[in-house]
């Protein structure tokens, strides 16, 4: 299985963004470079619209996400509640 | 969330696809002209699918925010005068590289994807290549104010657009984005969408920026990562390209992996202006250009390539020859603009003794060996008042158009050549590849401006170094030459407070 990874500017919106990245992906690895967080995992990482909303303590809409994001690797599956990025392979 | 709300599938099934029309009384190729000469074949283009769901009434929602937030820091420091907080004049020089060089190629992409935006006869393609056409005249522009600031206070960064058509090494990327945006609507899909944004843009852009970032420069890596945050759509318009092409039909598979060949190597090649940025140009250094190409290119890239076998592309035969240059290829730049620094807009220097201990530790087989005494021997004549300049012109390469500096595979010590005869006239090139991609489509590489031929054939001013130097607008004196005695080094020492 191949890695993929998705990186953010380093600010207090993406900071819950990674919160609740890793509490629902319990093997990725987050990397804190200079001004961007970086995190990877195996296979794919999801990012769910409710683990967001928790930590933030506020409505988060899935699509806000372009607002912080850097780069991404993958394919993409987006919906409503999430936000999937993953190999076939 | 309101129940009345549509959500994100039937949105933008109503906002994107449905915006679309059949073609009663034009006829469809008319309207499509494009579509066909390549030889790419299209059965369907309804199989096309979005990865983003992004609509036009959410796209202008969030780009708003994003420049709403920018400029505020464009403000913040310009009123702060945020250029005298970076790590160390020399890094000014890193942005100018940027200015000249990478900033007009924003310009070429946004009119590169307004044309496939045009030209391509899937609604869902079309949209998501208009929109990357409006983020990239963005980026041009945010990149143009967030340099004006500095653009006061240094010298080299306000002829950039005329420099941009004249001056030797931006003859590299403009030359790069021109032969992309002259192919069809799918050859420059996959130059630009493909190759360039979703395989190398992250090397690009995101050492740059968090150089930026690690060198007090704000404004920059502001500006970057704000268009980064348009790239990630980039680079999956360009990966569902890809995959678009290959499963619509078989017989668009060999050609998809000519062009995946053709400009992974063209775009590579651009990069080296990247590997010499990281390895020299930023005072304070993060990481290594041979780390970022392990990590984007090695890691990213060949899971990406794994990806794709299933449809029977292979990763080019070229990654080997990539990875045994990785290890020169900074070094074997920078001495380059170190000797042609007088007809550059930028400034260089030899590095520091603790920066050559940085790229022996970084680079353990080539630095001490091949690099290191070349630099003490420029600092020891420096020294002695007799900074080493080179006089002559460098022999071009016909299709990246960089000097003949990359050495062999096997033999660090010897530069590269090869070259091919087309209509009895010899044209020469840096490498296997350029040669190949010249031999693929000559017809097209003869008329290359090659700065250098043109300087001999006395149509950049005429004349000596000077006139040349006169025709690029650069300012003598000042833009060019040793950063060490220059006007810039001479005010940042009086703001610092410095004898
Ligand atoms: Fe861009
Ligand atoms: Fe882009
Ligand atoms: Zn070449």
């Amino acid at each position: 299985m191949s890695r993929v990874q998705i990186a953010f500017q380093d600010n207090d919106e993406s900071r819950y963004i990674v919160a609740a990245i890793e509490q629902d992906n319990p093997t990725a690895v987050v990397h804190y470079e200079p001004a961007m967080i970086r995190v990877e995992n195996e296979g794919s990482l999801t990012i769910n619209r409710e683990s967001v909303c928790e930590q933030i303590g506020m409505d988060w809409n899935v699509q806000s996400l372009h607002l912080n994001l850097i780069t991404l690797t993958g394919h993409i599956d987006e919906e409503d509640d999430y936000f999937k990025i993953m190999w076939n392979n | 969330m309101s129940p009345t709300k549509l959500n994100l599938k039937d949105k933008y099934k109503l906002l994107t696809r449905d915006l679309d029309w059949e073609f009663s009384y034009e006829d469809r190729q008319e309207a499509f002209p494009y579509e066909e000469f390549e030889g790419i074949k299209i059965t369907d283009w309804d199989k096309w699918e979005d990865p983003f769901r992004l609509t036009m009434d959410a796209y202008w929602k969030y780009q708003a925010e994003k420049e709403k937030k920018l400029y505020a820091i464009y403000d913040a420091f310009s009123q702060n005068n945020g250029h005298t907080n970076v790590t160390d004049a020399r890094y000014v020089n890193a942005i100018k590289l940027f200015l000249t060089g990478v900033s007009p190629g924003e310009h070429a992409a946004h009119l590169g994807f307004a044309f496939t935006g045009r030209q391509m006869g899937g609604i869902g393609a079309r949209v998501a290549a208009q929109m990357q056409s409006i983020d990239e005249l963005r980026h041009i522009q945010t990149q143009i104010h967030a340099m004006s600031h500095y653009n006061k206070f240094f010298d080299g960064f306000d002829e950039f657009n005329h420099m941009h058509d004249r001056v030797w090494y931006l003859s590299v990327p403009k030359s790069f984005f021109e032969d992309a945006r002259t192919a069809g609507p799918f050859e420059f899909m996959v130059a630009i969408g493909f190759s360039f944004e979703y395989v190398l843009t992250n090397l690009l852009f995101v050492p740059f920026m968090s150089g930026a970032a690690y060198n007090g420069d704000m404004a920059t890596v502001t500006f970057g990562f704000s268009a980064q945050s348009d790239e990630a759509r980039h680079m999956t318009l360009g990966l569902e390209i890809i995959k678009f092409l290959l499963e619509q039909h078989e017989d668009n598979v060999p050609i998809v992996q000519k062009w995946l060949d053709k400009w992974l190597w063209r775009g590579y090649r651009l990069l080296t202006l990247v590997a010499m940025m990281m390895d020299y140009m930023l005072p304070q250094k993060f990481m290594s250009w041979q780390e970022a190409w392990e990590l984007y290119f090695e890691d990213a890239g060949g899971a990406l390539f794994k990806d794709l076998e299933r449809y029977g592309i292979k990763m080019p035969d070229y990654t080997e020859t990539i990875k045994q240059e990785k290890e020169h290829l900074s070094h074997q730049a920078w001495w380059t603009f170190y000797q042609y620094t007088h007809a550059a807009a930028f400034h260089t220097w030899t590095p520091s003794s603790d920066e050559m201990d940085w790229l022996s530790e970084k680079y353990p087989n080539t630095f001490d060996k091949y690099y290191r005494p070349r630099w003490e021997l420029a600092a020891e004549m420096e020294a002695k008042g007799e900074r080493f300049y080179t006089t002559g012109l460098p022999q071009l390469c016909q299709t990246c158009q960089i000097p003949m500096m990359f050495t062999e595979v096997d033999d660090p010590s010897q530069v590269a050549y090869r070259e091919s005869v087309y209509n009895d006239e010899r044209f020469h090139f840096c490498s296997d590849p350029c040669k190949s991609i010249f031999d693929n489509e000559p017809e097209k590489y003869v008329h290359a401006w090659l700065p250098v031929h043109q300087i001999l054939q006395g149509n950049c001013g005429g004349g000596g170094l000077d006139k040349v130097i006169e025709y690029y607008h650069l300012d003598n004196g000042a833009a060019n030459l040793e950063f060490e005695g220059s006007p810039d080094a001479e005010r940042w020492k009086q703001w610092k407070g410095v004898a």
